[in-house]
């Protein structure tokens, strides 16, 4: 895909700079470094991506100032998805938050748009995200435990209570069950009397980053990828300012990832539901517009800004020259960011704090749509009002004490960037063209490669979660031998850890939802609910889009846990194959 | 024991719904290449599989990752299912996010050792190879 360019520097600027240079390595440069070494023989990122020691004009002298960064909200967007950005309004504060009973969360919610925050994300419990009922065996402790226990929709309806879901915009983060929670939000909406035309948010719907990244799968790569696509589908019949998958990167990282894996992998998810759509005879324009992306950001500075600006110009060119989309907004990636739960640290926690500002600075200056700095507590427990009021009030300083938002793209213009940038998209690019091959030999019938074929088998094969462990244990190896510092932890350290005042769980909460989800099953028509259960299941076995039905079994009263029974009946479940 | 002794064998798994599985593969990984037989058995099992699986497979070492807060509802389980399948004498590590407060608890229900996240690899295996150098005598 990479064109040899030309230098669109003058021979006479080329021949003077290299004049220059020449003079001070062999002058400046050479004496000083006679004198006093520098800190390490080479220098590395933290993915592992070499860094020289000074960047000039003539390392970036191929990128096309006019075609590779062109200007802010247009194509290919590496200066912005918008034309002017922080100058129009600032990113959304979107603090992620979720725990006990949906009434608990619902107070939590209160509690940040009272303190300066502009959107919801809901976090949801491990059983919810891994479709089963608050009473199944496996869900014992863990009910409303990492995030809100949703059983039915009686429990969304108490979730969104007196927020305007047609002012707010709400993010939804949930993935295989994703088409069940997004039906009961729909139900909710339908009772509070907003039409789904003014519903704004954003559903994860990412099923493939589960076999990798998350890890709460609930069913097989295939069916999974069905059900993401039916929601793609139904939304843009339906719902059509929702935002129908977030296509995400956090998780991946997370799971230890590096920079580059990170972007590859989500880009290659995103290019496998582009493809999936396109399969159902969608048109690209008329659901890419409806795509967002979401991503960590980690400590290294300038590799941060880079993959965020990688990102932009990589979508843009896939979704323009390989899926011939005509609409700039099928073309310009937005995204959402989380910092990195995995940087912070549980020595010294208030450090986690400058971790948690820098991060956020780096998205902004990437360029984000929203952001979530994670709590500073984090390494101990779910984090506490306090560390999510410290996180916000980190957003704000940004946002109005630093200066960075009042010029659109005010990091454009460094060579180590720019030279950055064009490296992880170089090496973005290496990956998916071995998907895409990977996908040749898994497709029978002679049909073209795909990377919609080329991520199933990586998946099913293991490979990207190989790939991930890699990266993860090169990472460890780095930190264990203090190869890569982190402060207080491999160096630095303090006898005495700062004591926290951390999260403390009701324990009481997991037994309310018991009592709430056994009042459903009283109170409800069970037959009714059996007949739409079964009703769900043929639609499932026609192949059929099961929105409709699953919409109809919610509203009946059906429970997440039932649905998704009733769907692992016809498609199975999924096992974790032990890749490390 | 001789100097050619048995490699020391390790089951590792992950209980209840938990997907955070990033830590117990690098310890994985630590322990196969400093010669331990690992065993991983992946996640979303419940206590009682786990403890028929150490019984099984006469592990001399169970390891438990567990980032979702539920370990002190779900470690008194494999503590007794372990017992139950007489397998209680095998050393029991307990790694994840453990507040402080948690740890005498888990170490007094008779889990050897607890690891919380960021605990380097290298001082989980030398723990286990002196933990079971000594158990063997």
């Amino acid at each position: 895909m990479k064109k040899a360019k030309k230098s669109h520097l003058s021979e006479d600027s080329l021949l003077g700079l290299e004049q220059k240079r020449e003079g001070w390595e062999k002058g400046e440069l050479k004496e000083f470094l006679d004198r006093s070494g520098e800190r390490e023989e080479s220098f590395r990122t933290v993915s592992g991506l070499e860094v020289k020691r000074l960047y000039d004009p003539t390392d970036v002298d191929q990128l096309d100032p006019a075609e590779d960064l062109g200007y802010p909200g247009s194509y290919p967007f590496v200066r912005g998805a918008y034309p002017t950005m922080y100058r129009g309004r600032f990113w959304t504060r979107r603090q992620i938050a979720g725990f006990g009973t949906a009434k608990s969360t619902n107070e939590r919610y209160r509690f940040l748009l009272g303190h300066g925050q502009t959107g919801i994300s809901t976090d949801f419990d491990h059983p919810t995200l891994t479709g089963y009922d608050s009473d199944h065996p496996l869900a014992e402790g863990e009910v409303g435990r990492l995030g809100v226990a949703i059983d039915s929709v009686n429990d969304m309806q108490e979730l969104f209570s007196g927020i305007p879901l047609d002012k707010v915009s709400v993010s939804l983060t949930i993935n295989h069950p994703a088409i069940i929670l997004l039906s009961m939000l729909l139900s909710v909406a339908e009772a509070d009397g907003v039409s789904w035309g003014d519903l704004r948010g954003t559903v994860q719907n990412d099923s493939l980053k589960e076999f990798h990244g998350q890890k709460t799968f609930a069913l097989p790569p295939r069916p999974s990828l069905k059900l993401t696509t039916d929601v793609v589908e139904f939304c843009t019949r339906h719902v059509p300012n929702w935002y129908t998958i977030s296509i995400s990167g956090y998780h991946t990282r997370e799971a230890g990832s590096d920079a580059v894996q990170e972007l590859a992998f989500t880009l290659a998810q995103g290019m496998a539901y582009v493809e999936s759509a396109l399969e159902r005879g969608l048109e690209v324009d008329e659901f890419a517009p409806r795509f967002s992306f979401f991503f960590g950001c980690h400590s290294d500075f300038f590799e941060e800004v880079a993959k965020f600006r990688a990102a932009r110009r990589l979508w843009a060119r896939i979704m323009k020259e390989r899926y011939g989309a005509k609409r700039p907004e099928s073309m310009r990636l937005r995204y959402h960011t989380q910092t990195l739960g995995s940087t912070l640290m549980r020595e010294d926690p208030k450090n986690n704090i400058v971790r948690g500002a820098l991060q956020g600075l780096a998205a902004v200056l990437g360029g984000t749509q929203s952001l979530h700095i994670s709590g500073y507590d984090e390494a101990y427990d779910i984090p506490s009002e306090d560390a999510m009021k410290m996180s916000l009030a980190s957003q704000l300083i940004i946002a109005h004490e630093s200066g960075v938002t009042n010029t659109v793209d005010p990091i454009a213009g460094s060579y180590f960037l720019d030279s950055l940038t064009q490296t992880i998209e170089e090496r973005v690019w290496e990956y998916l063209n071995k998907i895409e091959e990977l996908g040749g030999g898994a497709q029978k019938g002679g049909k073209p490669k795909s990377v919609l074929w080329g991520m199933l088998h990586a998946i099913e094969t293991g490979y990207i979660e190989q790939e991930i462990s890699n990266a993860a244990y090169e990472y460890q190896r780095r930190v264990e031998s203090s190869d890569y510092v982190v402060v207080g932890v491999n160096q630095y350290r303090s006898e005495q850890t700062q004591p926290l005042e951390i999260f403390e769980y009701d324990t009481r909460e997991e037994d309310r939802q018991l009592e709430r989800l056994s009042e459903l099953r009283r109170e409800r028509d069970n037959s009714r609910v059996q007949k739409l259960l079964d009703e769900t299941k043929k639609a499932a076995e026609a192949d059929e889009n099961l929105m409709p039905s699953i919409l109809a079994a919610v509203g009946a009263g059906a429970s997440e846990g039932e649905i998704m029974d009733a769907l692992r009946d016809i498609y199975g479940s999924y096992r974790d194959p032990g890749v490390f | 024991m001789t100097e050619q002794a048995k490699p020391v064998k390790v089951l590792l798994a992950k209980v209840g719904l938990d997907g955070h599985d990033r830590g117990v593969k690098l310890i994985a990984r630590a322990m196969k290449d400093a010669g331990m037989e690992v065993l991983y058995l992946g996640m979303r099992l419940t206590p009682q599989e786990i403890a028929w699986a150490a019984l099984q497979e006469d592990v001399d070492v169970v390891g438990i990752s567990i980032l979702s807060g539920a370990h002190m509802r779900l470690i008194p389980k494999l503590v007794q299912a372990l017992d139950k399948h007489g397998h209680g004498d095998a050393i029991l590590l307990v790694g994840g996010t453990i507040p402080d407060q948690d740890v005498q608890p888990l170490l007094d229900m008779g889990v050897g050792a607890v690891f919380p996240v960021g605990t380097f690899t290298s001082t989980i295996v030398e723990y286990v190879q002196s933990a079971a150098r000594s158990q063997h005598g």
